[in-house]
């Protein structure tokens, strides 16, 4: 198979300058903030707290990074502060989901007597 | 753990039929995430996954916005994140997985424990204490980073790449610190009070324009010169200080407030993460943290009649000269007994509940809800005022009660119950103080004056559920209290609660 993809051929023209990629993260994170806050404007105030620990839970997402520091033999100071970053973000990835899950099934509609 | 090795390799071989999987070399890695032409089946497998996470993220958010869709949306953000996972596994600098998979069994145990058995009242503690977990591995990931590019390849850290290490690290570090002083202060380790001493401010700011000229320094300077790994840890050390010293000062009152706040950075350090490693899934997913903590301490600080900047640096606001305020002097309350409270809630046609966190503090909320039965069970009906500051977080009290299977459309806002109360036979307020005292919309001298409150003070009748006339938080008086038509059960919530359950029972 070929492999002839866009996005590799991005990452290895020459002709993008090393200004690109910064602002085109950039775009990514006011686009994202502005769809965050859009849809999160519209969470009733019921559901404040379940919110907060789903963003929470959310950005465990740090957890990619820290596999990364942890497993790619860096060196032994990198792989030690990984491990404990993989802990900590697994800690509020696995916790944040399951009491999120937790909360949001306490919410119950009133049964139709 | 060969299993699971096993598994990896056989979704890397997966992903990348044509090159074998070969290990990453030192010099591999320095040319970042993109990775060869040979990589390049599994970054855009990778890459994949990012795009599928993020849109996952988007959607679970979005399922918040209807408690019957929530539960659906949750699972769905998770099982972004387990997409995210796998793709970052077969990640080509990644040779070994002992360690992750540790950390992995270790952070799940603990994390899968922790929310199994802590009780709904301490999710404001969890919170916290998770925003300095998140914050810790935003931060450790750039150290790492750096370390990396600096000590290990010897190599220049480029002025962007600086920029974003360096908000990673500051957001990070002063997020770990401030967090876990939230936690003290949810917890009761630390005194509710706030903590002030001399020139604090002028100290915080100064401390925090050192932090922001070590941040200058170490993007304009040569990542090479001697001094600055010396300096980039010493900003680390600054921030967490700065996260102890910012939130020292802030009462108990003010604390749904810093935590979203709180919530805000955490996100921004791990979306500054994503601009370090160059990852669009990092950066999303911190901004969709950082615009929702933005959008709830905008909401809390409204809720409570402050500016940020006021409860940032004016703490001390949170203590308000009271002596313009009215006094009680010369004023008497109507105390009322278990009995003619018990007649009235139960020919009461309408009753609407002001839980404050009184309430809950007094673990009243099973009883609350056997007296909310009972009252529709005798052709009542019961509605719940929630007030965005009722509990120590924003949502909390919502949580609280509906753990005490009190369904969800009884809890009505602010803005849609305050129409209501003129129609209610009975306001009953339970350890609620300020934001029902009606000098915040009557007033201009108080101290609370603007705040939006519930207006308890417009039912046919009140009844306060109350230990003493020890003032509330923000120590004033409240004028609801001496009203005519408002009579007070004094007693602990939880015991005059369960009295008035067997009262009703029998009226």
């Amino acid at each position: 198979m070929p492999v002839s993809f866009d996005l590799v051929l991005l990452a290895s023209d020459p002709t993008v300058t090393p200004l690109t990629t910064p602002f085109l993260q950039l775009y990514v994170f006011v686009l994202a903030g502005f769809v965050g806050f859009q849809i999160i404007t519209k969470v009733p105030a019921l559901l404040h707290t379940p919110l907060m620990s789903a963003t929470n839970a959310i950005s465990g997402i740090s957890l990619v990074g820290s596999l990364v520091a942890a497993g790619a033999d860096y060196s032994t100071y990198s792989t030690w502060l990984g491990f404990i970053a993989v802990t900590a973000a697994t800690i509020n990835v696995v916790g944040g989901f399951m009491i999120t899950d937790r909360m949001l099934k306490m919410f119950k509609r009133r049964e139709r007597k | 753990m060969h299993l699971a090795q096993a598994l990896l390799n056989l979704i890397v071989s997966a992903a990348e039929p044509a090159a074998p999987a070969v290990a990453a070399t030192a010099a591999d890695a320095a040319t970042g995430a993109h990775g060869t032409a040979s990589g390049g089946t599994r970054e855009l497998f990778i890459q994949i996954c990012y795009l599928g996470a993020s849109v996952l993220f988007i959607f679970g958010l979005r399922g918040l916005t209807s408690p019957d869709k929530s539960r659906r949306g949750m699972q769905l953000a998770a099982l972004g994140m387990l997409v995210a996972i796998i793709g970052t596994l077969i990640h080509h600098d990644i040779v070994t997985y002992t360690w992750i998979i540790v950390g992995l069994v270790i952070g799940s145990a603990i994390g899968a424990a922790i929310s199994i058995w802590m009780p709904m009242t301490a999710v404001p503690q969890r919170t916290a204490i998770s925003h300095a977990f998140g914050a810790l591995a935003a931060t450790l990931v750039g150290i790492s980073h750096y370390d990396q590019i600096t000590r290990v390849l010897a190599e220049q850290v480029t002025r962007v790449d600086m920029a974003a290490l360096g908000f990673e690290v500051m957001f990070g570090s002063l997020t770990i610190t401030g967090s876990l002083m939230a936690f003290g202060k949810f917890h009761g380790i630390l005194p509710r009070p706030p903590i002030t001493y001399k020139f604090q401010n002028l100290s915080n700011i100064a401390l925090f324009c050192v932090a922001a000229l070590m941040f200058v320094y170490l993007v304009v300077t040569p990542s090479d010169s001697a001094a600055h790994a010396t300096i980039f840890y010493l900003m680390v050390l600054v921030g967490l200080a700065v996260g102890v010293l910012i939130v020292i000062p802030i009462g108990g009152a003010d604390m749904p407030v810093v935590i979203s706040l709180l919530n805000s950075y955490a996100g921004l350090a791990a979306s500054a993460t994503g601009f370090a490693l160059g990852n669009n899934v990092l950066i999303i997913a911190g901004a969709l943290d950082g615009a929702s903590g933005f959008f709830l301490s905008i909401l809390m600080s409204k809720a409570m009649n402050r500016s940020f900047t006021n409860v940032l640096f004016g703490a001390f606001g949170a203590a308000p000269e009271a002596g313009a305020a009215q006094s009680a002097d010369g004023l008497s309350v109507n105390s009322i007994s278990v009995e003619d409270a018990a007649v009235q809630l139960g020919y009461a046609r309408f009753v609407i509940v002001v839980p404050g966190y009184g309430m809950a503090v007094a673990q009243a909320q099973h009883a609350v809800r056997e007296l909310s039965d009972l009252i529709e069970e005798r052709g009542g009906e019961v509605k719940f005022a929630i007030h965005p500051v009722a509990g120590r977080m924003p949502g909390h009290m919502n949580v609280l009660l509906a753990e005490a299977d009190i369904a969800y459309d009884k809890l009505l806002d602010m803005d849609e119950i305050n129409g209501e109360f003129p129609r209610a036979d009975v306001a009953l307020v339970i350890g609620a103080n300020d934001v029902v005292n009606p000098a915040a919309r009557n007033d201009p001298a108080s101290p609370i004056h603007g705040m939006p409150i519930l207006n308890a003070d417009q039912a046919q009748s009140v009844i306060v559920l109350k230990r003493s006339m020890n003032p509330g938080f923000a120590g004033i008086e409240n004028a609801l209290f001496y009203d005519p038509k408002c009579s007070i059960l004094f007693g602990d919530a939880k015991s005059s609660l369960t009295k008035l359950v067997a009262e009703v029972k029998a009226v």
